[in-house]
């Protein structure tokens, strides 16, 4: 394997899949997109690069914006305040970085190493710590693989630097930068070093690749006229779970996260069927009829039934047409460690975590319900 | 009261007298090319009867499609001069970044970006830098650029730095046609400044045209003071209209479906307006357009502010029809209708071509669409149900069947019977409904910020007294106000308890 350039084309199609793997969160990555489409209309260019070409001793820059999507409407996301949480941290470490990537590559923060990397000169690892997009810093392989959390910038446009240097686990990671993020007017950029070894055994790995190939079948979908995410299920290894219109959104923010849960009534094979998906900024279970039928750490993505487009847990409103497909989890989430910290019981759910794709052996509840019948509908 | 309607859109210039909530006449006229004659030609039409004569007139109210053709067109248009107080936060994305090459290429008249704007809770990002204001000021003027407008991140929570950056500059250019963008509301810095880059350069051609409204009133003899009807149904005083022409973008659409509203007495219910070329289809709250909450592309620029949530397809009074295989739309004959249908001696068949078979419509000569039989006409107007019928399901919000209101020249396109609506209903004067809601119109004041560390209940009273200030301040009659709009909104990752919340009240305009 070696270095891919990322072409224009690339980049916009990784917008678009970038925020179905936000799984209704982790920002709209439109923003991070006009400022790629700045950078290559300036000539700077990017290369992909796979995790298996590091070498053992290499470091690399972990990348993230953390903060508020609403602040992030006014202070819009810049390449320079995420170069900087680069440079601080890599010359506070005293390495240079061998390439960059991010820690999710859910929403705007699955464009963002690339905004960092087009300044620097450095390759993008084609590898994130969470394959889709979660709400804290300890939900991620890193912290699943039990590697400590290294030194971290945090970073503000106006020249505000800090280090957290110091911390025991990354619940304390989140608390403290949390709280600098907050001062600094709730959005931050962050970087954190991991060497060659960690990223390739930790790291889950192709979550580029696999964002631009959704963005590439959702757009060609969109250009003929076809059904889009049939054309996603053609690329990812998915579920088409449901199809039907937004009846009632219900939102309540408690301990700095949007909660809450979506009511929709179904249309075409799903007519006079009801679902609910419940949410913690991301989707995080998917209820029939008083079951539920998804969960994290399956990824469940709300797609505009039109568009293919995601639909995020802040902006989904009355009456939009939705589909809702589930794509399949990073397996180093399936562990019973894994579990504890993304399983639905890491978000306060009383479940076991029961996969779509797991859907042939028996039911760990005993209830036994097959829900076979209804998933395979599609 | 008695009021006139005026609704001047792309084809035709309708107007209505409103005397005591009773529509007394109705008249239609071509619209022309300067606005002014048609105006003129259908007062004069209103007028034949005497009507206008024998009382005085309270109210011209005035919607208009003219400040968004232009957008589309790319015509008439001022260039103009960003300034950006927000430094040095969102540098990489100036303003103009994500516009239409062309239209930008247009309308970008300078880009000055310097410190300043607010953060969520109110404290200053940057203080002001004032002297790089005023150096840009002098800059502006050097290039001879009279519009200019002004964003700032947080503005609609404190303006303080635009309306204070606006005093320099104005200093600096007397007479420049400032548009600050605290003035058209939403959190977004991005598409709250396209929407102050497109208002500012309509300045000119929003100066212009209100200016040709007024000349006509006054050439017809009518002594009244005029208003212009905005996005959401309510109108302004011409002046202030003047001064944010973009709020007066989709009042077309909006007074269609206030018409209905008002010409039915249903104050929930759809809306469908099928005009020669399209059709708009609404949902009705409480008598007025529901609003869309989401970015609205105008001319191709994403923008955020008060418009009506509406969808459009192409299906009209005009539309084309193929029968083999069996298309309706979207190409239209438009205004060439009387010219190019089947029934008037052209030779394209369109849907009112079918309805004159059909014997739905007595318009030009039926012997010429003889040769369409019953069968293929129900086949089009199956075409069109099930269109329709789309677009509705689209656009409800609740499952149950709701009452439906058909307007706009082509409504006969719309059958008695549709799947998930309980009734359809046909009002009189329904083809000249957009200045029926013109002529109704109220005003509007709007609160739209984030409240911190209040009860839900608290916050959201403070800010229906914000907007019921901002209703009076616009010439509502303070007794007459009601809310027709909360929403309230937890945000995530804010300490404290911050929700934001948005409020909109009504009343009457106040008796001059």
């Amino acid at each position: 394997m070696a270095l891919r350039d990322i072409t224009a084309d690339d980049i916009e199609s990784l917008a678009v899949g970038a925020w179905v793997l936000g799984t209704g969160g982790g920002g709209n990555p439109y923003l991070s997109l006009l400022n790629m489409r700045q950078l290559y209309r300036d000539g700077r260019r990017v290369q992909l690069m796979p995790a298996s070409d590091l070498a053992d001793d290499d470091t690399v820059g972990v990348v993230a914006s953390m903060g508020a999507p609403l602040v992030g409407l006014e202070r819009l996301t810049d390449s320079l305040t995420i170069t900087r949480a680069v440079t601080l941290i890599q010359s506070h470490v005293g390495r240079r970085f061998a390439g960059l990537m991010g820690m999710e590559i859910g929403g705007g923060n699955g464009v963002r190493p690339l905004m960092a990397a087009a300044h620097l000169g450095l390759p993008v690892i084609d590898s994130d710590t969470m394959g889709r997009a979660y709400p804290e810093a300890q939900m991620t392989s890193e912290a699943v693989g039990g590697l400590r959390p290294s030194a971290a910038s945090v970073v503000d446009v106006r020249g505000l630097e800090s280090i957290v240097e110091k911390v025991p686990t990354w619940k304390w990671m989140e608390r403290i930068a949390r709280k600098i993020c907050v001062e600094y007017g709730s959005v931050a950029s962050t970087c954190h070093p991991r060497n060659g070894a960690e990223v390739k055994k930790w790291g889950i790995h192709g979550t580029t690749t696999k964002a631009i190939a959704i963005g590439h079948a959702v757009r060609a979908a969109q250009r003929r006229h076809e059904d889009p995410s049939a054309a996603i299920l053609s690329v990812a290894a998915g579920k088409l779970l449901y199809r039907g219109k937004v009846i009632d959104v219900e939102r309540r923010a408690t301990e700095g996260f949007l909660r809450g849960r979506a009511r929709f009534e179904g249309v075409d094979d799903w007519r006079g069927a009801a679902m609910e998906i419940d949410f913690q900024n991301e989707w995080i279970v998917a209820w029939r009829d008083g079951e539920a039928i998804a969960m994290s750490p399956d990824l469940i993505c709300v797609l505009d039934s039109v568009s293919g487009e995601a639909v995020g847990t802040e902006t989904i409103r009355y009456g939009q047409r939705i589909t809702v497909i589930a794509l399949p989890p990073p397996d180093v989430f399936l562990s019973d460690k894994g579990l504890s910290f993304v399983g639905p019981r890491a978000f306060g759910y009383d479940l076991d975590f029961r996969s779509v794709f797991a859907s042939s052996q028996p039911s760990p509840t005993g209830r036994g319900k097959d829900t076979a019948g209804q998933e395979n509908r599609a | 009261m008695r009021r006139i309607g005026i609704d001047v859109g792309g084809t035709n210039t309708d107007a209505v007298l409103i005397e005591e909530g009773k529509v007394v006449r109705a008249v239609k006229a071509p619209t022309s090319e300067d606005v002014t004659g048609g105006i003129l030609d259908a007062l004069a039409r209103l007028g034949q009867s005497g009507v206008l004569r024998t009382r005085r007139i309270d109210g011209v109210m005035i919607g208009t499609t003219h400040f968004v053709n232009a957008v589309v067109q790319r015509r008439s248009l001022t260039p103009v001069a960003a300034l950006r107080l927000a430094m040095p936060a969102s540098a990489s994305l100036p303003p103009f970044c994500d516009w239409p090459d062309d239209l930008a290429g247009i309308v970008r008249g300078g880009v000055w970006m310097v410190e300043g704007g607010h953060e969520y809770d109110g404290r200053p990002f940057m203080p002001l830098d004032t002297v790089a204001v005023q150096r840009a000021a002098r800059e502006m003027k050097a290039r001879g650029l009279r519009a200019v407008a002004i964003s700032a991140s947080f503005s609609p929570l404190d303006s303080s730095h635009e309306k204070q950056a606006a005093e320099i500059v104005a200093r600096e250019l007397p007479g420049a046609a400032i548009t600050c963008s605290s003035d058209l509301g939403r959190i977004g810095l991005l598409e709250r400044e396209n929407a102050g880059l497109l208002n500012a350069a309509l300045a000119d051609l929003a100066r212009d045209t209100i200016a040709a409204f007024e000349k006509a009133i006054a050439d017809s003899g009518i002594e009244a003071p005029l208003f212009i009807t905005q996005n959401d149904g309510t109108v302004v005083e011409a002046a202030q209209a003047g001064r944010l022409p973009v709020y007066s973008f989709a009042s077309g659409a909006t007074n269609s479906m206030r018409g209905g509203a008002y010409l039915s007495g249903l104050q929930d219910a759809m809306v469908v307006d099928v005009g020669g070329t399209t059709t708009d289809v609404g949902q009705l709250k409480n008598g007025f357009p529901r609003e869309a909450n989401s970015v609205v592309k105008v001319g191709g620029v994403r923008t955020l502010f008060r418009m009506p949530d509406l969808m459009s397809i192409g299906l009209g009074g005009g539309s084309h029809v193929s029968l083999e295989p069996l298309q309706v739309g979207p190409l239209s004959v438009g205004y060439r209708l009387l010219k190019e249908g089947i029934a008037f001696g052209g030779k394209q068949l369109t849907t009112t071509d079918i309805a004159v078979a059909a014997g739905k419509l007595a318009l030009g000569d039926r012997a010429k669409v003889a040769h369409l039989d019953a069968a293929t006409c129900a086949r089009v107007f199956a075409e069109a149900r099930r269109m329709v019928e789309e677009t509705v399901d689209r656009m409800k919000t609740e499952a149950g069947d709701v009452p439906l209101v058909a307007v706009g020249g082509g409504a006969f396109l719309v059958p008695d019977k549709l799947d998930g609506v309980a009734r359809v209903v046909r009002v009189q004067h329904g083809d000249c409904a957009n200045a029926v809601g013109a002529a109704i119109a109220q005003v509007s004041g709007e609160c739209d910020q984030i409240f911190r560390d209040l009860a839900r209940v608290e916050a959201i009273a403070r800010a229906k007294e914000i907007a019921a200030d901002r209703a009076a301040a616009a010439g509502a009659d303070r007794s007459t106000l009601s809310t027709i709009e909360t929403e309230d909104m937890p945000l995530a990752y804010l300490p404290g308890n911050s929700l934001r919340v948005r409020v909109r009240v009504v009343g009457d305009v106040a008796a001059a």
